[in-house]
């Protein structure tokens, strides 16, 4: 039981340190290389924006130095493939930027930083549908809150965290804040 | 953003820049695709209301608003009720009763946009209302410069031609001079617009005088339609005077630009060996037209109604 109090939260300690990310970052990549074997070449890995694109370079780059192959990398913007369009404001659009040699029969890894109700994932499906006709698609997540609105798993986990639905999951990048953390806030837990 | 898009005064720097980044956006996810569709705004219904004739800027913004999966009703005036005198509002309250949620409007009258947005719930694109605004050709006009140039920001741009008709440059003055472009109209005297001299704008009479130091010109068509008074003494005299021919596009510098918005008069103020010239922006603007024009309705429609 929490009370409620008019003093300041202490600090919370991260669900994931910078490290902690690093390391998370190296399996998945361990496990792709794994999966993907003999044909990394087909792999292509998109991330979706904003905080899935630089994952995804990051995976590509630790798949490059633990295999030496260099993997395809590319993002998808998802906001105009979203069903909750009308119920929230309109917002800007972000890049969508996939490799010259297309999508067409690979294996496609779609990367995001947080797996909840399984929507942006569902408005990705969509996109791609559109973009060309991978032979497979796979997702890989950092972290996995649950939650689920949809029949929609993750090949790939960096960490399952039980939240409750009034917590917030903050995931920090370097590339897009500074520095490298996962924060769980809020709620009770 | 605002609900509407009446006149370029409803964006500031800010929206304006969204809009054009916006478009960027799109053309960036739409780029080599088979499937040039979006699924953005099923089921939201966008009415073309033509009260004057328009081939590109009603094709353009049905194809924009197609390819965002929206259900296009066009209308235009021939062939339907208006002519058998319906009024204005009474047109704009049935397309509200069939459930309207944007509606593309252009009108021979000034200002019949704004009219008609404050009958109607949904939201109202000015398509071209008289002698007044065209905003999304301003939009459109703004982001070519952008894609050609790399950036609007101290570009200086000349205006030329038959300024006092065109909504066209009325647009064009107010959006790039808020995006921090320097305009200068060239025009013979009779077709400046009263007042002109309060316009964040130089005017100059001497085409030849302004050609070296543009970045971008933008030729404007004589609209024959509405040359009802002596404007000028005679077509090959204002074409001598104020057309852009293949020796006045050799005092450009080597990367200005040469605009124009269509439909072109060849030989009267751009000869044809300009337009189909590689300065020429001509074509990559109408296939921009459709791009910004899916930005506004995107922003316009895409989001929760307020």
């Amino acid at each position: 039981m929490t009370m409620s109090s008019e003093l300041p939260a202490p600090p919370v300690p991260p669900l994931l340190s910078a490290e902690d990310v690093a390391r998370v970052v190296d399996r998945v990549a361990h496990q792709l290389i794994e999966k993907a074997a003999s044909h990394l070449g087909d792999l292509v890995l998109v991330g979706i924006p904003t905080r899935g694109a630089p994952l995804a370079r990051r995976l590509a780059a630790r798949i490059e130095a633990f295999s030496g192959t260099p993997v395809d990398v590319g993002t998808v913007d998802i906001t105009l493939y979203r069903d909750d369009l009308r119920l929230r404001g309109v917002r800007a659009l972000e890049d969508t930027r996939l490799p010259e040699s297309g999508i067409d029969g690979r294996l496609v890894v779609l990367v995001d930083d947080v797996l909840f109700s399984g929507r942006s994932v569902r408005a990705a499906l969509d996109a791609l549908r559109d973009l060309g006709r991978p032979r497979a698609v796979q997702l890989a997540v950092l972290v996995d809150r649950g939650h689920r609105e949809l029949p929609i798993r993750a090949d790939y986990v960096g960490k399952n965290v039980p939240t409750s639905r009034t917590q917030k999951v903050e995931v920090h990048l370097a590339e897009i804040d500074g520095l490298d953390e996962v924060l769980l806030t809020g709620g009770e837990a | 953003m605002r609900r509407h898009l009446l006149e370029v005064a409803d964006l500031d720097r800010a929206d304006a820049t969204l809009v054009l980044d916006t478009t960027a956006q799109i053309e960036q996810a739409l780029a080599g695709r088979e499937v040039k569709k979006l699924p953005t705004l099923r089921g939201r219904t966008v009415v073309n209301l033509f009260f004057e004739d328009s081939t590109r800027t009603r094709i353009s913004f049905e194809l924009a608003a197609k390819r965002l999966s929206a259900d296009v009703i066009n209308f235009s005036a021939k062939g339907s009720s208006v002519s058998k005198g319906e009024s204005l509002k009474d047109t704009a309250l049935t397309l509200e009763a069939m459930g309207a949620d944007g509606i593309v409007v252009r009108h021979p009258a000034s200002g019949a946009p704004h009219r008609l947005a404050q009958w109607v719930q949904g939201s109202v694109v000015n398509a071209g209302d008289g002698t007044h605004e065209h905003p999304t050709q301003a939009l459109l006009d703004a982001y070519t410069i952008r894609q050609r140039l790399g950036r609007l920001d101290g570009v200086r741009v000349a205006i030329v031609g038959d300024v006092l008709h065109s909504r066209v440059a009325r647009s064009n003055v107010g959006l790039l001079t808020t995006l921090g472009a320097e305009v200068t109209l060239v025009a013979p005297p009779t077709l400046l617009p009263v007042g002109v001299e309060s316009w964040p704008v130089a005017v100059s009479y001497d085409l030849d005088a302004v050609l070296p130091k543009a970045d971008v010109v933008m030729m404007l068509r004589v609209q024959a339609e509405r040359m009802n008074a002596s404007f000028f003494p005679s077509a090959r005299e204002y074409s001598r005077r104020y057309g852009l021919d293949g020796r006045r596009m050799a005092a450009l510098t080597d990367d200005a630009i040469v605009m124009h918005p269509g439909p072109m008069n060849r030989g009267m103020e751009i000869a044809a060996e300009v337009a189909d010239s590689p300065r020429s922006t001509i074509v990559a603007q109408v296939g921009n037209g459709v791009s910004v024009r899916m930005a506004v309705l995107y922003l316009l429609l895409g989001g929760a109604p307020e």
